[in-house]
Parts: structure tokens; sequence; C-alpha cells
């Protein structure tokens, strides 16, 4: 079996000629323009570039949210998208395989911290009992275990993005994907979120790809990708050497 | 995790005054279905408390609860005589308002065969029968009458010695029992001075002929009370409520009676069907629509509701799906909130209605039957209504998180 395919060796993201095109002829957009893209397994990458550069599609795409125009996507060594044919039941893909973090924690508001976390898990087909000692254990691993009977409206910004992210561990993703996670938050927690990240990503062997604009904490990730009109261009290096990683071997096409 | 019981909690205000007005709305629907068995039980309540097989009415006429019936008093007498008949009594029934305590009071009255019908099958809330063959009634509470109150009605005074609940006429005015006499001295009373010109005017047509002026007797019993004129026989009545000997062949009475050519005869079941049919069809009717319109209305408010309570959650429907809710999961939490919805909305309008219904001038009467078919169209509303709210959280994207 090739290495990409073999699912434990296989990159967590092998995102080949993505293109996501809106509207046509006059109208026609190009938001991604035959991006390739891979994320290893325990690599943590940041995703740079201005706005409208097509970062958010590009996360969309891979988080199979979004199906692109034409391109392949195969995660965890499994081809998910031909296309914008799925290859699998996307919904399950995403529940079994992959984690979302936001600009916005996204918290539901009508269910505490732990059930938040708890919900993913349930989602999963985890039964509830097991389902809530998890989820109080990636509260307490994330620092906000003593807020978890807390609704959303009762925590800081930086308390709800925690939650946000143990949800997004909670059902051991293979691919972390994060849409600005930082934006809502001072510096300092800013960077405790992107350290978590590389944290989970390094201990738990998942891929993250971190869509930010936050250059304060690029040391804190493996390896950044930049992209501008639609395509990937290479990155400057992190401004500083980031803490060893076990995984970092990632590649790029770019386009 | 039940997320419909988690946003209800969370959300426990809004819902609990949601929840309140579509009982309110569904205790309608209750009232109305309990006001129309308020109707027949109210139609039927003499019919069917007052012991009789047959009734025998005026010739071409369905009886005194579909039009006006008159035979004369003596007719008891008559049917006495026929083989299959155990007895037979004069009923007498009419409608009367009068003045009371400075408001109008609407008395149906009844009249009862004394001796032979006391009222015994009247049911008594305080008092005690019909003692005397004059002027003593029972009345039901409807009334508002006092055990001991004495009511002027015609030229006699009449005291209540019984009381009595849930004796209504199919107009739902209170039933109040007299003695048959008594039943007719208000039916047929006049003003003295009405009495003096009918007196004087059937002097004067008797001294235009022949043979008054022959017979000055007739001058004299022409100006005297009705009941002494002979050629006018007795008083009239509604009706002849006859009881069939035990064993008797109903159908052989009823063929024999049939026969003569002053009366008709109807049995019990006949006038049931006459005042569930007749009397009362159109204001059924008019009900039973009304009450289809409240039940469309109320499914199209519930739906409403729920289709807002989904739209408020359209992001979380998103986050969920995001997350790879199965549609199971999604549909569940508006369709369990539709049902407990309309499950709380139930148990409002039965608790209020149970309340507010005793309270209501008319009798509104709610049967299990009743109950249990509203649980069943309010499960069916609810059901109804979340259509819509699924509908819409079924369209919802996962991408509507990132919006």
């Amino acid at each position: 079996m090739p290495p990409d395919l073999d699912p434990t060796h296989a990159p967590a993201i092998a995102a080949s000629r993505l293109s996501k095109i809106y509207g046509r002829g006059n109208t026609r957009v190009v938001a991604l323009d035959e991006v390739s893209l891979t994320v290893d397994r325990g690599e943590v990458v940041a995703l740079l570039g201005p706005s409208g550069a097509g970062k958010s599609t590009l996360l969309t795409a891979v988080g199979l949210i979004n199906p692109p125009t034409a391109g392949q996507i195969a995660i965890g060594g499994v081809p998910v998208m031909d296309g914008d044919r799925a290859l699998v039941d996307v919904r399950a893909f995403r529940r079994e395989r992959l984690g979302f973090v936001f600009q916005k924690a996204n918290l539901i508001p009508f269910l505490t911290a732990v059930q938040n976390v708890q919900i993913a898990l349930e989602i999963n087909d985890q039964p509830s009992r097991p389902a809530r000692r998890r989820a109080l254990q990636l509260l307490d691993y994330l620092g906000v275990a003593d807020r978890a009977d807390h609704l959303p409206a009762m925590l800081s910004g930086g308390q709800q993005q925690r939650v946000a992210v143990a949800r997004a561990l909670a059902n051991r993703p293979s691919l972390i994907l994060a849409d600005e996670p930082t934006a809502a938050l001072d510096s300092r927690r800013g960077r405790q979120v992107m350290e978590l990240f590389r944290q989970v990503a390094h201990e738990q062997g998942a891929g993250v790809l971190v869509v930010t604009h936050d250059h304060r904490a690029l040391d804190v990730f493996d390896r950044t990708v930049e992209m501008e009109d639609g395509k990937l261009r290479p990155a400057s290096p992190p401004t500083q050497t980031p803490a060893p990683s076990p995984t970092l071997h990632g590649n790029q096409n770019e386009s | 995790m039940n997320l419909a019981a988690q946003d209800i909690r969370h959300n426990l205000g809004r819902f609990t005054l949601t929840a309140l007005g579509i009982g309110l709305l569904l205790m309608i629907v209750l009232g109305m279905g309990g006001i129309y068995r308020g109707m027949i039980e109210d139609a039927l309540v003499v019919v069917d408390h007052i012991g009789t097989d047959l009734w025998v009415v005026q010739r071409g006429t369905r009886g005194p609860f579909a039009e006006i019936s008159r035979v004369p008093a003596n007719l008891e007498h008559r049917l006495r005589a026929v083989p299959g008949v155990a007895s037979a009594r004069p009923f007498v029934a009419h409608t009367i308002q009068r003045e009371h305590r400075g408001r109008p009071l609407r008395i149906t009255v009844q009249g009862l065969a004394w001796p032979e019908d006391k009222g015994e099958w009247i049911q008594l809330l305080a008092g005690r029968r019909l003692a005397q063959a004059h002027y003593e009634m029972i009345a039901d509470a409807s009334l508002g009458l006092g055990l001991g109150e004495v009511l002027r009605l015609g030229k006699d005074n009449y005291t209540v010695v019984g009381l009595t609940r849930g004796m209504v006429g199919s107009g739902g005015d209170g039933l109040a029992f007299f003695t048959v006499p008594d039943a007719q001295a208000i039916q047929f009373d006049l003003p003295g001075e009405a009495t003096r010109l009918e007196r004087a005017a059937r002097r004067h047509r008797a001294q235009m002929q022949d043979l008054g002026r022959a017979q000055p007797g007739l001058l004299d019993r022409g100006a005297g009370p009705v009941s002494g004129i002979p050629a006018l026989g007795p008083p009239l009545v509604s009706a002849v409520l006859v009881a069939l000997a035990p064993g008797a062949d109903a159908g052989e009475v009823v063929r024999t009676l049939d026969a003569w050519a002053d009366v008709s005869v109807h049995s019990r079941s006949d006038q049931r069907d006459l005042l569930v049919r007749g009397l009362i069809d159109k204001a059924r009717r008019q009900i039973g629509l009304f009450t289809v319109l409240l039940v469309i209305i109320s499914t199209i408010i519930m739906a409403l509701i729920i289709y807002t309570l989904t739209l408020d959650k359209v992001h979380d429907i998103a986050l969920l799906k995001l997350m790879g809710a199965r549609n199971r999961m999604i549909v569940g939490l508006i369709l369990q909130q539709a049902l407990l919805l309309g499950a709380i909305g139930y148990g409002i309008a039965y608790q209020l209605g149970s309340w507010i219904f005793p309270r209501f001038p008319r009798r509104v009467l709610i049967t299990g039957d009743d109950l249990a078919t509203l649980a069943i169209v309010v499960a069916a509303i609810s059901l109804l209504a979340s259509l819509l709210g699924i509908a819409k959280a079924l369209r919802v994207e996962p991408n509507q998180v990132l919006a």
C-alpha cells in the first residue's frame, strides 16, 4: 500500500488541485485556484493571507462543509471528495474524523460547558455517562473544569474558546481545522490556544490547520503557508524556532 | 442528553408563556366541544329522566320539544284503558319570563302528575319533593332561588320546597317543577280584566243566539269560569306520558294509538332523536364548524411558534450538522419540543377548563371521550405544526455556522 493510502501513515490532509469557483460569466469568482496542500499527522500548519485570499474557502473545502468545484481531497488516507462529488458520508466523516474551531466559540447557548463538549461525543454515538466523563477530562485538560456547569453566557471569551477546543478534540479527530480561533482573544490567551493545538497535535497525532492573521504566535506552528488570490505561495519561515515536534514533515505543493 | 429539554430549561419563561397561550387556545377548543355536549345533555335531561316509554302528543305534531302540542288532559284516562299501558300521566312544559329581584328570570315550567309523580326521579340537592297538590315547586339551582323562597307566578305564590341541579331545558333555562294544575294555572293565567272581557264576550255571543236567549242558564254559565262550561272541555296539556306494563308489546300499543285520529305517538328514542337531530342540530353544526376553525387556527399558530423557535436555533442546528449530527437528532429536537408544547398546552387547557367551565352560565360537559379525542388532535396538531420547522431545519447548511 502506498504510504499516502496507509491509514496509519497517510497525511492528515492531502488536497490536490482544489478549485472553487463561484458564479459564472462576468460574475465568475475564482476563490481557489488549483491549490494543493498536505498536512501531516502531528503537524500544526498556519494558513496565512489577506482577507479574500481564499483561506476560509480552503478550510471549509477540506472540512467537507463547502465542496470544491474541482480537485481531490483525502483525509487520513481516505479519499473523501472528487470534485464536488462526495466519496463518503460527509456528515459521518465530520462526526468521526474532524474537529472544528472558529473565530467565535459557537457554543450552543442552552447547554453548559460540559454539555457542549458532551454533545459532540453523543453525536458520535458515545453513551451519555462516559461522554460526560470524557468531556470533564477535556475541560480539566484545558483548565476550565471549574466552569463545567456554567452556560456559555457566564464564561469569558477565553474560557468559551477553550470549551470550543475541548469540543473539537472530543472525538479524537485525525484533523483539526481552526478558522481564526484567537481573533477574539488577547495575545496571551491567543497564544495559549495555539500552544494547545500544538500540544494536541503532537500528543494525539492529529493534523492541525489554522487560518490566522495573528503573526505574534507563528513560532508555535510547525509550518506556515500563505494564500493570495486563491493560490498558495511560499511563506516566510517562523520567526522563532518552534518547540520540538515529533512529526514535522509536511510538504507543500504550491500552485 | 435531551436537547429539547435543555433548550426548554434555558428558555423556561418564554416556553411557559407560549405553552400558556396554546393552552388557552386548546381550552377554547375543549370548551366548544363541552358546550355541544352540554347542549345535548340539557336537551335530553327531561326525556332521559322522566321515565316514560311513549309520548302521546297532538296529531301531526312532533311533541312539546319541537312545537306546540295540545292534547286534552282527559286523554290520560283513555290511554289507561289501552291494553299494555301500565300508567298514563299528563305532561306540561312551557317557558315563562318574570322579573325577580330586579332581573329577568326565565323558567321552564314543568308539570308533575301529582300525586302519582312527586318528582321521585329528580335528584335533590336540598329540601324535599312536592308534598301537596298546590303552591309548591322544586327549582333548579341555576334559577338562583333559595330553599323556602316564595315566588309569585300568576295569581298565586309558590314556595321553593326542593332544589335540584343540572335540570335545564333545551334553551338552557332552569327547570321548575310544579303539579300539573299549578303549571296550567301559570300557563293560562290571564289578568282579571282580560277574564272579565272574555266572559262578557261569551255572554254577548250567547245572547245573540237563539239557544242563549231560550236558555238563560247558558248565559250565566258563559259568564262564569271556563271550567264551568262543559262544551269547552277540561284544560289542555302538552302531552301524555305512557308507561308500558311489563312484557307489553310496545309495537302493538303504538299501532293501537296510531289508529286514534287525534294523537300521534313517539317513543323515547324518537324524542331523543328529535331533540338531537332537530332542535339543536343547527347549533351543533355551528359549534362543530367553529371547533374545526379553532383547530385549524391552533395548528397554524403552533406551526408559526415552532417555526419561530426553529429560526432562533438555526445557528445551533447548523453547528450540530457541522459536528456531524444526524437528521434524526435535529428532527427529534423540534418534534419533541412541539409535542411537549402540545402536551403542556393540553394540560393547561384541562386544568383551566376544569376551573372555568363550571362557572359558565350554561353547562359545559367534558367527557372522557372528548378529552381522549382532544389529546389525539393535539398530538396531530403538534406533528403537523412541527413539519414547517423540521423542513426549515433540514434545509439549514452547516456552513451557516460561519455566517
